[in-house]
């Protein structure tokens, strides 16, 4: 039997409520900062090809290792191909595997800490302690083993970085999950006969969006830079495709001879795009004034 | 509760947690390609000779008995052989993981010693320069690849200025390897250093919530002055939840090792680990998984008890 049920959440109070949130976002200098730095880095990589072409499929033996300059504004590195080109190309598959990791972890931690969480007893000691377990597995081994199985494409390489980034989101939405419970608008909305797929979809989950969201940049942030330990380990993408992290470990060796030119933008990249990333969470958890610290 | 029933629920959690593991590890033994046998006869080998290496090895019992002779095995210490090097993994293990504890631990103790007192002394300083300044340098060393870092720190300090030697000490032992402590100064830095950023950072928070409580404000108004205040009541008070934290960087804290080795070259776990990935030696990696998740297992637990041992607040068993 079926009882119609009112709709419990109150939409003007959260509306005003987002956008306190929203103001209080923009007078942080520090994010808003770190918005315009994700958006130019996202521009550069995305858009500047555009501007300035470059062929970044063959090499170029008669070009390699010039010092910037007219025509190679970055120089060029050891098999002649245009930096600044490379730095865009880069910046793609870095931007796009880290975001799509970072989502992808919180999408699986979300699911698996609201059932844990919600559910309680029994299911929720056996699902947290398997999180203990997979916590206790450094991702980055685990990473190397799965690539010593299989050399991971783009797709592949976000949905591994997703499949070891989402323990330590489940535990954040399942702390939450585990007040929101027993509030008593959901105790109310139980009793009037609303299933629990009802109460964890529309009830819990929208209540701890703000905390999603906030982790959810975090784990981007992480996950960019777990794209560049990937590389560096020799897991990432391969030649002529790249990504800031392998552009990095490549110029490793260079650096040593002075072509800083090799090391010093994807390094300034990564630095720029994870602090960034570290910046707007920071912003944000502020805006919605939630607790934890990080 | 009392302290012997804490300890041993703990323990037993952690008893869970290790099985857990021994689960995930065994599922990844048997999930390669082709299973133990392709791993070490290799790709040539013919379907009789896999039939009899699995029969001779036990991989033609059900799972379930695989499992429990498994287990027996590791209840023994024993954690197969290398597929490459000749030699036992624990054998290999016992012979690296020294090395590897005298980087993690000491980038681990220097995180604590330097986060801690910094991210205090950010909190009586709150929003001046200084503080500002350090929280800066602290998300750019969280930011910055642990190997970008490294090499900056050879250029600049083994290059440019000849202090510390680029490499690694290469002593067979962990004693030897302490006996050029010169070279463990870059690669412990390294490590380090997004650890300090992580540590400093929560113990900032940590302590500007405490300056905030009312037994603060008691204390002030007692006359209890500035610098006894916050070394005397507040760092008891901030250091519970670094402390909780600080067990979960112990897989971080090997994660990083890994990276390190490589870039200093130094014979320890993780270029045993790197070396093994390369060579498909899954014995050798999962060995290695399998003690690096236990130490960390231990590591979570210690820091639990170290928890409930600093914070009164803290009442032994809820948790």
């Amino acid at each position: 039997m079926s009882v119609p049920i009112p709709e419990l959440t109150a939409d003007p109070a959260t509306r005003t409520e987002f956008s306190r949130a929203v103001r209080r976002f923009t007078r942080n200098r520090l994010a808003v900062a770190g918005v315009i730095v994700v958006l130019a880095l996202a521009a550069l990589s995305f858009l500047g090809p555009l501007v300035h072409s470059t062929d970044q499929v063959h090499t170029d033996l008669t070009q390699v290792n010039l010092s910037p300059g007219s025509g190679h504004p970055l120089g060029t590195d050891a098999v002649g191909f245009d930096q600044l080109g490379r730095l865009m190309l880069g910046g793609q598959l870095s931007l796009m595997v880290g975001v799509c990791a970072g989502i992808l972890a919180m999408l699986l931690g979300t699911v698996w800490g609201a059932v844990a969480g919600y559910a309680g007893g029994w299911v929720d000691t056996v699902m947290m302690r398997i999180v203990d377990a997979g916590i206790a597995i450094p991702a980055l081994l685990l990473l190397l083993i799965v690539s010593a199985i299989w050399t991971p494409g783009t797709l592949g390489l976000i949905v591994i970085l997703g499949l070891v980034s989402w323990l330590v989101p489940s535990r954040l939405v399942r702390a939450e999950t585990l007040t929101l419970a027993s509030r008593d608008y959901v105790l109310t909305m139980r009793a009037m006969g609303g299933g629990h797929t009802r109460a964890i979809g529309r009830h819990i989950l929208p209540n701890s969006l703000s905390t999603i969201v906030v982790a959810a940049t975090f784990q981007i942030a992480d996950a960019i830079l777990l794209v560049a330990y990937v590389s560096y380990l020799g897991l990432g993408v391969q030649s002529p495709d790249t990504d800031w992290g392998g552009m990095l470990s490549q110029g490793l060796d260079a650096a040593f001879s002075g072509r800083w030119w090799l090391i010093a933008p994807p390094g300034i990249a990564i630095i720029l795009v994870v602090c960034a990333f570290n910046a707007i969470g920071d912003g944000l958890r502020d805006a919605f004034e939630i607790g934890g610290r990080r | 509760m009392t302290w012997p029933s804490f300890l041993i629920r703990r323990l037993l959690q952690a008893l869970v947690v290790i099985l857990l593991i021994t689960v995930v590890v065994f599922g990844l033994l048997h999930s390669l390609p082709g299973g133990p046998a392709r791993g070490i006869l290799g790709a040539q080998a013919t379907p009789d000779q896999i039939a009899a290496f699995n029969a001779e090895q036990g991989l033609d019992q059900p799972v379930p008995a695989q499992y429990l002779a498994y287990l027996g095995d590791l209840v023994t210490g024993d954690l197969g052989e290398s597929y490459t090097l000749n030699s036992s993994v624990s054998g290999l293990i016992t012979e690296r993981l020294p090395k590897t504890l005298v980087i993690t631990a000491g980038s681990g103790l220097l995180a604590l010693l330097v986060g801690i007192p910094l991210g205090m002394w950010q909190a009586a300083r709150r929003n001046r320069l200084a503080d500002q300044v350090i929280t800066g340098v602290s998300m750019i060393a969280y930011s910055t690849p642990a190997f970008f870092l490294g090499l900056l720190l050879i250029i600049a300090f083994s290059l440019n200025l000849p202090w510390f030697p680029s490499q690694a000490p290469q002593g067979a032992s962990a004693g030897a390897v302490l006996a050029e402590p010169a070279g463990l100064v870059l690669p412990i830095l390294t490590g380090a250093a997004a650890m300090i950023a992580v540590f400093s950072r929560y113990m900032r928070g940590a302590t500007l919530d405490n300056l905030n409580q009312d037994y603060v404000r008691t204390a002030r108004a007692g006359g209890t002055g500035g610098s006894r205040l916050l070394w005397g009541h507040v760092l008891r008070n901030s250091l519970t939840p670094v402390v909780a934290m600080a067990g979960y960087y112990v897989p971080v804290a090997f994660g990083g090792a890994l990276v390190v080795e490589q870039l200093f070259n130094y014979p320890g776990m993780g270029l045993l680990f790197w070396s093994a990935a390369q060579s498909s030696d899954f014995p050798v990696l999962l060995g290695c998984i399998l003690v690096i998740s236990v130490a960390t297992v231990v590591g979570t637990l210690l820091a639990d008890i170290a928890q409930a041992l600093i914070d009164p607040r803290v009442k032994v068993g809820q948790s």
